[in-house]
């Protein structure tokens, strides 16, 4: 089987991380072999698979041997729950030098040195919420990633996140292979969160791959640092990943994805409620105004 | 093939040799998938065209051939004007060997400038550390009094913060506490050479001067500062000392690197020489007033003359040509109560002298021009003195409001009607206009010698002489020691004019039994 390359993207804090290593323990789980590459300043994408508080990055060992040049692959490659390779970009301290150049510097050394180059099945790229520069958009360019994943919630900001995703992927789609996947919906539930994602999902011209509840024994597993399929492989929870994880094997389901309008995704979270209709009449209004009329 | 050692032959005329000629059509046609000749020639001739300037003038996305450089550029010939002072950028090093290797084509002297030597793990985590062992090692190595710190794209990308990092230089004891390191932001994708000229000026003043002004009197040391801003004719400063001196005027000028730009070969090596002392430089809020010699090109230091040192910095047009050298010599007779002293009006008078005789050769005369705003608004003004007439008029780098003042100056002299001003547009559109619009002669720097060329190619009648005024001159030597402001300036300027019309002349009318009824000795 061909290696098959995947970011997942979403709002900051929607649990791209706790889903990606859950998954992945899923993939694994199901015999394939998997790589994480984690591409956040805040290296935090493979504690659950290593048990680890953070896993020693890519930038922080170049930083310490003095150049990316003095790195092996062997020094920066971890492997953890059922021989999931483990690689962290890393990055510099907030408000210092450019983490995007950091993703980029660190995916080239992986492709450098080799990492894709083992039998894998799947790599996964867990990439900082925000797209906010080129540099964590790399993993979409240049042919690396073809299938996006992105996860969401059924909330306005999440939502927004995601179709701005999908706009960043069109931007690549054009000139190169990379393809939207699917919605994972991340539940924080909310009233007919499943059928608004789908809506959305529809709208964006892709599926929702998996509706994934809220459960506690996600957090207890991470207090434990692991993930759910490892800690409580018997849980509710854990079926759910494995369904992902399954879902992701079959998926055959690529798009060049069809971002909406503002207007769009106001109009449709209006529809299920999440907000009001604009009154344009009270626009620009101090209180003594509105006191007044 | 071989060369004799005695007679080695450069590649002009060597190349005009048979087996270099076989070599190079077979070259040229066996790899270069060169299109046929008249192929080349139907789009060159399409690129001579109304229709393609047209084009060209729509052309959004593309720069090509920019009559500017970047701003760090500029901050490294400031910070050369000040005495024992060390450039230093901060950023890739291969930035800082292009700067070097510009100065030295231009000057053809020896430039002194450091970098950090930014890589890739800086881009990712900062360059703070490589601050650090860049200004202690820059310090121990080349001992300098002063470090004036400027940067690179790279470090103005990622956002590193050059007043912190100083400081944690400073306080880390990679740099003594007191030891000055002015600094500026100099991102080259912003403005030009002359932005970061002022930038880094800027940044010097204010290091000696933000907090020290408590006991600063305007007037109280009866000087005049002169601000030179982005000067690259070595002359312009030894004319402004001189005309100072004549006038018995106490005066700073802020920022001269005449010396060091000029050493004499006497086997002794001057990393650094002459400059502006640190202590002129604490003592310039002092004077009366700050005159800034290019004002297009200098807001911020304007700024900080106004709103930090209390003076007026009183307006003056850069002193070129007549009127505006006898305005800026009125001004600070103005300032200073010292009268315009004889030696000066004599000067002034020769100059006009030369104007009258050489009038008739310069009357109706069409020259384009193109440089830094404040040069090509002084050549702009001094053609229209001399009853030449201004074309097509660009400046690459400056605003809108610099366009209306060339246009409002034009439309005060009858030989301005012509003047077409440009702004935002590069020496591409330069050479279509050289084609539409053929003026007599170009102004500019080495870079429009391929316009000349290209205009020559489509036949000697349309031809553009270019006539070297300006920076960079590559190709032709010491100009860069020539004077182009006051009434000596004007007088450089009008002698190369006239020679060039002159030259042109002979060469049109040398045709033996032809055009040489014209071809005079006495002109």
């Amino acid at each position: 089987m061909a290696l098959r390359q995947c970011a997942i993207y979403g709002k900051g804090g929607i649990g791209k991380s706790t889903t990606t290593q859950n998954l992945v323990a899923g993939l694994a789980e199901a015999g394939k072999k998997v790589m994480i590459v984690g591409c956040d300043p805040k290296a935090d994408s493979t504690r659950l698979i290593l048990h680890a508080k953070a896993q020693n990055s890519i930038m922080e060992m170049a930083a310490n041997a003095g150049s990316v040049e003095d790195l092996e692959l062997e020094d920066v490659l971890k492997v953890g729950y059922r021989d999931i390779k483990c690689v962290e970009s890393g990055g510099p301290e907030p408000g210092v030098g450019c983490a995007g150049r950091g993703v980029i510097t660190a995916i080239n050394f992986l492709e450098e040195e080799g990492a894709y180059e083992a039998d894998l099945d799947f790599v996964f790229y867990d990439v900082l919420g925000d797209v906010v520069c080129g540099g964590f958009a790399m993993p979409i360019r240049e042919n690396k990633a073809q299938e996006i994943y992105i996860v969401c919630s059924g909330e306005m900001m999440a939502m927004y996140a995601a179709n701005n995703i999908a706009k960043g992927i069109v931007k690549y789609a054009n000139s190169g292979s990379v393809r939207l996947a699917g919605l994972i919906c991340n539940s924080r539930n909310t009233a007919r969160e499943d059928e608004l994602i789908m809506e959305l999902a529809r709208q964006l011209g892709t599926q929702m791959i998996h509706f994934v509840p809220r459960d506690n024994v996600v957090q207890r597993a991470e207090i434990r640092r692991m993930t759910v399929i490892e800690y409580d492989p018997t849980a509710k929870q854990a079926q759910e990943y494995r369904d992902l994880a399954h879902k992701i094997i079959d998926n055959k389901n690529f798009v060049i994805p069809t971002p909406i309008t503002m207007d769009a995704l106001e109009e449709l979270l209006m529809d299920f409620g999440l907000m009001d209709e604009e009154d344009e009449s009270i626009v620009g209004k101090v209180a003594a105004e509105e006191v007044a009329a | 093939m071989s060369q004799i050692v005695d007679d080695i032959k450069p590649s002009f005329p060597l190349f005009r040799q048979p087996e270099y000629k076989e070599n190079l059509a077979k070259k040229r046609d066996g790899v270069e998938e060169r299109h046929s000749d008249e192929k080349i020639q139907q789009v060159f001739q399409w690129t001579t065209t109304e229709e393609y300037k047209e084009l060209n003038f729509k052309r959004e996305a593309l720069t090509i051939n920019p009559a500017k450089a970047c701003q760090p550029l500029g901050a490294v010939l400031c910070a050369l004007g000040f005495e024992k002072t060390l450039p230093y950028v901060h950023g890739s090093q291969g930035c800082v060997a292009y700067f070097r290797s510009y100065f030295n084509r231009h000057f053809k002297e020896p430039i002194a400038c450091v970098s950090d030597s930014m890589t890739e793990d800086a881009a990712v985590f900062g360059g703070q550390k490589n601050m650090f062992d860049g200004l202690e090692n820059a310090r121990a190595l080349y001992k300098p009094e002063m470090i004036a710190v400027s940067t690179t794209c790279m470090a103005e990308v990622i956002g590193d913060d050059l007043n912190s990092f100083i400081n944690n230089a400073r306080k880390d004891g990679h740099i003594p506490e007191d030891f000055p390191v002015p600094f500026a932001h100099t991102p080259s994708f912003v403005g030009s050479h002359t932005t970061g000229w002022d930038n880094m000026f800027e940044g010097i003043v204010r290091h000696f001067t933000l907090n020290t002004m408590d006991d600063k009197v305007v007037g109280s040391n009866g000087k005049i500062n002169l601000v030179p801003g982005f000067e690259t004719y070595l002359g312009n400063y030894r004319v402004m000392h001189r005309m100072m001196t004549e006038m018995g005027v106490d005066y700073s000028m802020l920022c001269d690197p005449t010396e060091v730009l000029d050493t004499p070969a006497d086997g002794e090596f001057r990393m650094y020489a002459g400059g502006t002392t640190q202590a002129e430089i604490k003592d310039a809020p002092n004077a009366i007033d700050t005159l800034l010699l290019q004002p297009w090109q200098l807001p911020k230091t304007k700024k900080h003359v106004e709103i930090t040192w209390r003076q007026n910095a009183t307006h003056i047009n850069i002193p070129m040509g007549l009127d505006w050298t006898d305005d800026f010599l009125m001004k600070v007779s103005e300032l200073t109560g010292k009268p315009i002293p004889e030696s000066l009006a004599k000067e002034r008078g020769r100059l006009v002298d030369m104007m009258t005789d050489s009038h008739a050769w310069l009357h109706g005369k069409r020259f384009a021009v193109y440089g830094d705003a404040d040069f090509v608004l002084g050549i702009v003004k001094f053609l229209l003195e001399l009853g030449a007439e201004p074309t097509d008029i660009l400046c690459h780098h400056a605003n809108k409001r610099w366009k209306k003042e060339v246009e409002g100056i034009l439309a005060k002299s009858p030989y301005g009607k012509l003047g077409q001003v440009h702004t935002g547009a590069d020496l591409w559109h330069f050479r279509s206009l050289m084609f539409t619009n053929k003026p007599d002669f170009m102004i500019g720097n080495s870079y429009a010698k391929f316009i000349q060329r290209d205009t020559l190619h489509k036949g000697k009648e349309f031809e553009v002489p270019l006539i070297r005024i300006g920076f960079p001159i590559f190709d032709r030597h010491h100009l860069h020691r020539m004077t182009t402001m006051g009434y000596e300036g004007a007088m450089y300027i009008l002698t190369t004019l006239v020679n060039s019309v002159l030259e042109r002349l002979d060469e049109e009318t040398r045709g033996m039994g032809t055009t040489d009824y014209n071809y005079d000795l006495v002109r």
